[in-house]
């Protein structure tokens, strides 16, 4: 009882200190183990500054990353926006690795650290360490040492070869970091240790077979070499590719083995975002969840007083806000109110299901929450999770309505509200929203001219008659033109397999 | 288990590099805005860097997008208020890019449009020097760091035996010596008391004997003990090189117009900026004439509207009497003429150089005369010309704002070969 008394003085005085911290980190992760069974990775949280913060924002979190211009831009932006006032810095930022990094800013207030405590370091972490989607294409325990061994290996190549050709391969890469994932095909996990176990084999491999005579007869080397490279590029595409940082590391003719190893370094890195983006209404939804339950379950055992949930409330209810459509802080739906609201409900139908429930989640009426809450968090992204969990009271506590919007019609027109007609398209079309193949366009690679030019032929698929930005598309195609060291075609098709646009780079 | 680290001791500017490689990205950029910011700032302001707007042009990442317009589009929003199935709805004229936006991020957004960099001192400088081409030899001179120097400040308790001060540990020991005396002989006084009121025998031999160790213990205080020593001390302290004083000496005659105001004070500021890498201190003197001369400050120097005729001499002499009361041979002077080279009479433009030759080019560093105008050469310029070939003198004719680099460069190149003798 003591203890309690302790601990209560501590979280109601406004000023943290270590001991607070430690405090927080205990308790909460007491509740989430019993009360909420979420299994965690350890923590590492750091306390940082506001600079300190605008650091972690422009590496994406990440410890280490290798130089580039693209994230001196960032913070140079972020920090002007923040001095200028027209953007805050969140409260936490927690990255992917084992243990679990957390960054809390230091001038949060005791609620606001015990509740970015709950909500990082319990509800972040556990769904690191367990989303299935973090599970097969990042691999937790070693990122952090594979970014350093990725700033070593640049550094080293930027030494060797200049800056100027380092910056051009990765400008090339980062155009296509959103092609650098296999979608279905389960990566292998990375290790630092053994990357470069790699690159000394393979230098070695060269080395000993390097031969002064052989040089000598380029007609006869080259022809045997060419037949094994054709066979091989014909093995190599067999069907289309959509990993195209992939294909362009194992493939491109005429690509230098350091510029090769420097794509397959961003094509890792993208690899390890890609989870991020598919999961970001369940991410958040499920650690404002948690956050929610520690903090309450925290109160109820008398660790914190009255004082202390109101400042909760109202950080957790800033969270949540939703702006409406035609409000002017509208931003599109929040991730945080979304998945919150799907996670609460799925509580409510295990434990209260309503007639309308029992019809439309069978499956879920009468389990036990805690269950399901973690099949759900374990098994899902966004698109799915929406697709399977968003029920009908969500729909109309939200007001969620849709709009169609076609490109030759003069009206948008309305699509589906949350009235009985419209609850599963709207559900339909919100997962459709969360798809990744909605926001980037599906380009794959589907030839290469290994006769005569060498082009590289892509093919875009057109989903929904939506085209192709040209500008941007013309500039990116240069990108894969250095990289390729060949000329690069790409065919926009439409269901029918009709070309409607093309672009070419020579 | 968990681990919590206060990172907030930890060195600022991880960032430092990142940005470095961004700036070099948009170094035209801001190469081009450089002139700007000079004509908007007071000369010492120059100091302080400035705020570069960067266009997007060249900071943008591809990669393949959807054209924002095209194909079918569904988009979900909250808080429908009024809306049924099948409504509909205008699309807004032009663009038609009202639901565009209905990527559900949840952070908005700024517009890269508005991006804006802002410089720091240094940078500033390596950008303005940039632009003006310096040879690298002159650059490394003009980026010379500031030389240190061992100066004495004050004693210290601990150190080297060769660096003892006798004198302050002397006067420590003193000073000890007759404190702990002090207390022995008032111990002493007070046991005398005793021994002349005390009437028993015992008594008296047990206070003799204390009298007797006090005394002992009074006369062997010990000479020097290591609580006196005292030792000299040495910091390291950035020396200005020298000081330099820069005249600034414009014609305000009715002929200077708003246009040869701004030449003038850009060929001042940069002559400032200069002056400033190559000296800890700069001082400035704003001298103006029309028929008189007159020390006034950079406000009025640039901003005040009085014109008249023109007499230059009096503002040479100003100058001359200046430098007399205030400026000795330690200081670096520089002097630099602005004027659009009318001048009232013959006779002045005579005098003005018989004041340089006599006085002022063998005690100035540098000097430097630029006539502003479009045509022809000024009374002052014919009467200049004879002094060419002074090697601390130049002149140049401007009449446009790019045309003052050159003459810097002549500045450059004088200075050089100045360094290299």
């Amino acid at each position: 009882m003591q203890q309690k008394d302790k601990y209560k003085a501590l979280f109601c005085n406004p000023n943290w200190d270590y001991q607070t911290l430690e405090a927080a980190d205990e308790i909460t992760s007491r509740i989430g183990k019993e009360y909420l069974k979420l299994k965690t990775y350890p923590n590492q949280i750091e306390i940082v500054t506001s600079e300190q913060m605008l650091d972690a924002y422009s590496l994406i979190g990440l410890p280490t990353s290798y130089p580039h211009w693209k994230f001196g831009k960032d913070f140079v932006m972020n920090q002007h926006n923040y001095t200028k006032g027209r953007m805050g810095l969140s409260y936490e930022m927690v990255i992917n690795s084992n243990p679990c990094i957390s960054y809390n800013m230091e001038n949060n207030s005791t609620c606001m650290m015990v509740l970015v405590i709950a909500h990082a370091c319990q509800g972040h972490n556990a769904f690191f360490a367990n989303n299935y989607m973090f599970l097969d294409w990042t691999s937790a325990d070693s990122i952090v040492d594979y970014m350093g061994f990725a700033r070593d290996y640049i550094l080293k190549c930027e030494e060797e070869y200049g800056w100027e050709e380092v910056e051009r391969v990765l400008d090339a890469a980062h155009a296509l970091m959103n092609y650098g994932v296999d979608k279905y095909k389960k990566p292998s996990k990375l290790s630092p240790r053994e990357e470069n176990e790699r690159l000394r084999k393979l230098t070695s491999i060269k080395r000993e077979n390097y031969n002064e005579l052989l040089r000598t007869l380029p007609a006869a080397a080259n022809a045997q070499d060419n037949g094994g490279k054709q066979q091989r590029a014909k093995k190599m595409l067999q069907e289309p590719e959509e990993n195209i940082l992939y294909f362009i590391e194992k493939n491109a003719p005429a690509l230098a083995d350091w510029k090769r190893e420097i794509v397959r370094i961003v094509r890792k890195v993208s690899q390890y975002f890609y989870p991020q983006g598919a999961t970001k209404v369940m991410n958040e939804g499920f650690a404002t969840f948690t956050h929610y339950h520690i903090i309450n379950k925290m109160y109820d055992e008398g660790y914190v007083n009255d004082g202390f949930m109101l400042e909760f409330i109202k950080s957790h209810s800033g969270v949540l806000y939703q702006p409406e459509y035609n409000s002017k802080y509208f931003s599109g739906l929040n991730p945080y109110t979304l998945g919150f609201n799907i996670f609460m409900d799925i509580k409510r139908i295990c434990e209260e299901p309503t007639a309308e429930d029992k019809e439309w989640f069978p499956a879920l009426i009468g389990k036990d929450w805690l269950e399901q809450l973690h099949f759900v968090m374990e098994n899902f992204r966004d698109d799915s999770f929406i697709l399977q969990y968003l029920s009908p009271k969500v729909m109309r506590d939200m007001k969620l309505f849709s709009i169609a919007d076609e490109e030759r019609k003069k009206e948008y027109e309305i699509s589906a509200i949350h009235n009985e007609r419209g609850y599963r398209r709207l559900r339909e079309q919100l997962s459709q929203q969360y798809d990744r193949s909605n926001l980037i366009p599906n380009i794959q690679v589907t030839g290469v001219d290994r006769h005569a030019t060498n082009t590289l032929y892509l093919t875009h698929y057109i989903q929904n008659e939506r085209k192709l930005e040209s500008e941007n598309t013309k500039k990116t195609l240069e990108q894969i033109r250095y990289l390729w060291g060949f000329p690069v075609a790409l065919h926009s098709k439409n269901k029918l397999g009709v070309n409607e646009q093309s672009f070419e780079c020579a | 288990m968990s681990n919590i680290i206060d990172r907030r001791k930890n060195s600022k500017g991880k960032s430092t590099n990142n940005r470095q490689k961004f700036l070099r990205r948009v170094e035209d950029q801001i190469k081009k805005a450089i002139p700007d910011i000079i004509s908007q700032e007071s000369i010492t302001d120059s100091q302080s860097g400035g705020k570069v707007k960067v266009p997007v042009k060249g900071i943008d990442e591809p990669s393949f997008r959807h054209d924002g317009q095209s194909g079918k589009k569904q988009i979900v929003k909250p808080g429908n208020d009024r809306f049924n199935e099948g409504d509909k709805i205008p699309k807004p004229e032009g663009g038609g890019g009202g639901g565009g936006r209905g990527k559900g991020s949840n952070s908005p957004e700024v517009t890269e449009d508005e991006f804006t960099v802002v410089l720091s001192r240094e940078e500033f400088l390596k950008y303005f020097f940039d632009d003006l081409a310096l040879p690298n030899m002159v650059k490394k001179y003009m980026e010379s760091t500031v030389t240190y120097q061992m100066k004495r400040t004050g004693y210290t308790k601990d150190s080297v035996p060769s660096r003892l001060n006798i004198k302050s540990s002397f006067q420590q020991s003193l000073g000890r010596q007759l404190a702990l005396k002090g207390a022995f002989e008032q111990k002493l006084k007070l046991l005398q008391a005793k021994l002349v009121a005390s009437k028993n025998d015992e008594d008296k031999v047990a206070l003799e004997a204390e009298i007797e160790k006090v005394v002992k213990q009074s006369k062997t205080i010990p000479f020097f003990e290591d609580v006196d020593l005292r030792y000299n001390n040495f910091e390291r302290v950035p020396t200005p090189v020298t000081s330099a004083v820069m005249f600034c000496i414009m014609d305000v005659s009715a002929s200077m117009g708003q246009h040869e105001k701004d030449i003038a004070k850009r060929f001042f500021t940069l002559l400032y900026i200069f002056l400033t890498k190559q000296y800890k201190e700069v001082e400035l003197v704003f001298i103006r004439h029309h028929t008189q001369a007159k020390e006034v400050n950079e406000e009025e120097f640039f901003h005040s509207r009085e014109s008249g005729g023109t007499v230059v001499a009096p503002s040479l002499e100003l100058m001359q009497k200046i430098m007399r009361e205030r400026y000795d041979e330690r200081w670096n002077i520089y002097c630099c003429q602005a004027s659009d080279g009318d001048v009232w009479s013959r006779e002045d433009a005579l005098n003005c150089r018989r004041l340089l030759q006599g006085e002022i080019l063998s005690a100035v560093q540098y000097m430097a005369y630029i006539e502003i105008n479009s045509g022809g050469e000024g009374d002052l310029w014919q009467a200049y010309k004879e002094l060419r070939s002074e090697s601390n003198f130049s002149m140049r004719n401007i009449h446009e704002v790019h045309q003052i680099w050159p003459v810097f460069r002549e500045l450059f190149r004088k200075k050089s070969e100045m360094s290299e003798v």
